[in-house]
């Protein structure tokens, strides 16, 4: 299939899901659906440098905390900017506060880009093992850096007032609504980007520096310039995740937000899915964040975490290609009697 | 000089006592890490599993929190050998890539955190012993006796451990195991036997280690993720592997956060020890005492 006509499906898909969920007028609907496509956009993201190039990123909360900061301080300053900016600058920018969401996630979403591209220089010296530690590494600085700027909020945390309701050109529409539905088309987007780097050289590319990056190297692969791609990509998609989340969240600190849930999630939804395609991160990341939706309301939140942390465990163990890998064995086992 | 240079000193001695804590939290990475290239990344998580069996020994039967370590090495040894089996069998044996056996062992960390907060909550826990109140001081220098205990019991760990690694027959063929792994079969020799050994001995110090962290500080589930950073910078910068290289590289990093502590606020000192290993990482991937 071509990609802007998968583009359009996934889409038209997306629309279908959100009018069936207009119609069912349920709040929590919602709600729990963001955090789904939420995590969508996070495993699809980190599948792009870790399924693809066969770097692990254990610093995904690090680039969703890009997102959510990014937000926070920009809505801080949106909301008095006499009092932050130059004069100059007050009248230039005043017709443009406060700014839209959408605003937002792409402006977190160049600067988390920035922070990949850095991470992906990391690359030069660290590989596999090291790379993956540095990157947990980066994300405590990162936090500590959060934690010491007053601005923010620091370690106390910071609130986000959450407008009762967003206009779509004439429409007005509840603002969870269109939370939702910001996420659904960044998904969309994700997705598809995914799914176009698989078919490309690009992806070709990324797969040869999976499998082997001196051999890679030596056949002229431009591996450094592929993985700066894939560290600027991944992390660009991750910080636009989390621009919206303060105004999902109302209320965001540092400790929850740099949390462990969100790197094993973004690990865990790729492997079992599957890593080696775009479908695999989209269904692991539904299965998983349905089921984690689930149990919270049903047992407890710190038992959805350990229902993440065993099923993680238990698919690198017994299934390491993840759900398409069970299937696809599947079907050769029935193809060949 | 007066106040500032007693400041410095102070500062200097309570880095070096911090120190001797983080070599014996990094030995186990030491021996796993270093030298059976298995990374195991849940190595805090264990160390907080003996914190709390460390707590539960010690407000149940008052048991002094050291002497529980002791008590439970074994049962860590085993459970060290345990997970070994599952990672050789379903990672080593298969060939597969490092990276699933990383995330095995995040895993492995997540879980242990999880079912620690099922068990016991949120709440800091804390043990009793009679050296954790006082504190010695040798002119102007103080020296908190919740510190110095840990500090030496560790140090004595590493002379036990390096005189096992160089002086019995398991000892030198972990050290075998660790430099050519078919010699070591050539010589008749099961690696497998010898690495499970060797993971198991890694585990057995986060008993230890566990027991002196919750002398030193109250521990809650979490608190084991700060030191993730802080045992792969110092194993990296001690030369992988080398415990005299891990001692010296604890002790500076002991130092230098001590430092950070005392001039600019203890809020800062997660990110030297990340930033330590970031420079390391990037400038001398080695460590101090490489081969």
């Amino acid at each position: 299939m071509r990609s802007w006509l998968f583009f359009a499906t996934a889409l038209s898909i997306g629309a279908v899901v959100f009018a069936l969920a207009l119609l069912l007028r349920s709040d929590y609907l919602f709600f729990a659906g963001y955090v789904v496509l939420q995590f969508v956009v996070l495993a699809t993201a980190w599948n792009i440098l870790g399924g693809y190039c066969g770097y692990v990123n254990f610093g995904s909360a690090a680039f969703f905390a890009i997102g959510v900061y990014t937000s926070v301080a920009l809505t801080k300053l949106g909301a008095n900017p006499a009092r932050y900016l130059p004069e100059f600058l007050v009248n230039v920018f005043k017709p443009l506060l406060p700014l839209p969401i959408p605003a937002l996630q792409l402006i977190a979403g160049m600067l988390a880009g920035i922070v990949g591209l850095g991470m992906g220089y990391l690359t030069l010296r660290l590989r596999g093992v090291f790379f993956a530690i540095a990157t947990l590494a980066m994300a405590v600085v990162l936090q500590t850096l959060i934690i010491n700027w007053d601005f923010v909020g620091g370690s106390r945390g910071a609130y986000i007032v959450r407008p009762s309701n967003a206009w779509l050109g004439p429409f007005s529409i509840g603002y969870i609504e269109y939370l939702f539905l910001l996420m659904l088309v960044l998904a969309v987007i994700v997705l598809t980007v995914a799914r176009l780097i698989e078919r490309s050289r690009l992806g070709y590319g990324f797969a040869s520096i999976r499998d082997d990056e001196l051999a890679a190297e030596a056949c002229g692969v431009p591996t450094l310039r592929l993985k700066l791609m894939a560290t600027t990509i991944s992390g660009a998609f991750m910080g636009m995740a989390g621009a919206p989340f303060p105004y999902y969240i109302g209320y965001v600190e540092p400790a929850a937000t740099f949390g462990l849930p969100y790197a094993v999630n973004s690990i865990a939804m790729p492997m079992i899915g599957g890593t080696t395609s775009w479908l695999g991160p989209l269904i692991g990341a539904i299965l998983l964040g349905s089921l984690q939706q689930i149990a919270t309301v049903t047992i407890s939140s710190a038992v959805n975490l350990l229902i993440v942390g065993v099923l993680l465990v238990g698919f690198v163990v017994i299934a390491p290609k993840g759900i398409i890998g069970l299937v696809e064995d599947w079907r050769q086992a029935r193809a060949k009697p | 000089m007066g106040g500032s240079f007693e400041l410095l000193v102070n500062a200097a001695v309570a880095g070096l006592l911090l120190g001797g804590f983080y070599a014996a939290v990094t030995l186990g990475i030491s021996i796993s890490f270093g030298m059976l290239d298995v990374v195991n990344i849940a190595h805090p998580a264990f160390i907080i599993l003996g914190s709390y069996l460390a707590y539960l020994l010690n407000q149940t039967i008052g048991v002094d929190p050291i002497l529980a370590a002791i008590i439970m090495l074994p049962a860590f040894y085993f459970l060290g050998q345990a997970v070994y089996q599952v990672y050789y069998l379903s990672f080593e044996r298969r060939g597969q890539d490092a990276l699933r056996g990383l995330a095995f062992f995040f895993g492995l960390l997540f879980i242990t955190e999880v079912v620690l907060i099922l068990l016991f909550g949120v709440d800091y826990r804390y043990v009793e012993a009679a050296y954790i109140g006082p504190t010695w001081r040798l002119g102007f220098v103080d020296l908190p006796l919740r510190m110095l205990v840990p500090c030496l019991v560790s140090l004595l760990l590493v002379v036990v451990l390096q005189l096992l690694l160089t002086r019995t027959f398991v000892g030198r063929a972990i050290m075998a195991v660790a430099q050519d792994q078919l010699a070591l079969q050539l010589m008749a020799a099961n690696p497998i036997r010898i690495k499970r050994m060797a993971f198991g001995i890694s585990i057995a110090t986060a008993s230890l280690a566990g027991a002196f962290l919750i002398i030193i500080q109250p521990v809650e589930p979490s608190v084991g993720r700060d030191y993730i950073g802080r045992v792969f910078a110092i194993c990296v910068l001690g030369g992988m592997g080398s415990l005299p290289g891990t001692v010296i590289a604890a002790m500076l990093l002991g130092i230098v956060e001590s430092f950070t502590a005392t001039f600019y606020g203890p809020s800062w000192a997660p990110a030297v020890a990340f930033g330590f290993l970031l420079l390391t990482l990037a400038v001398r991937p080695s460590g101090i005492l490489g081969r």
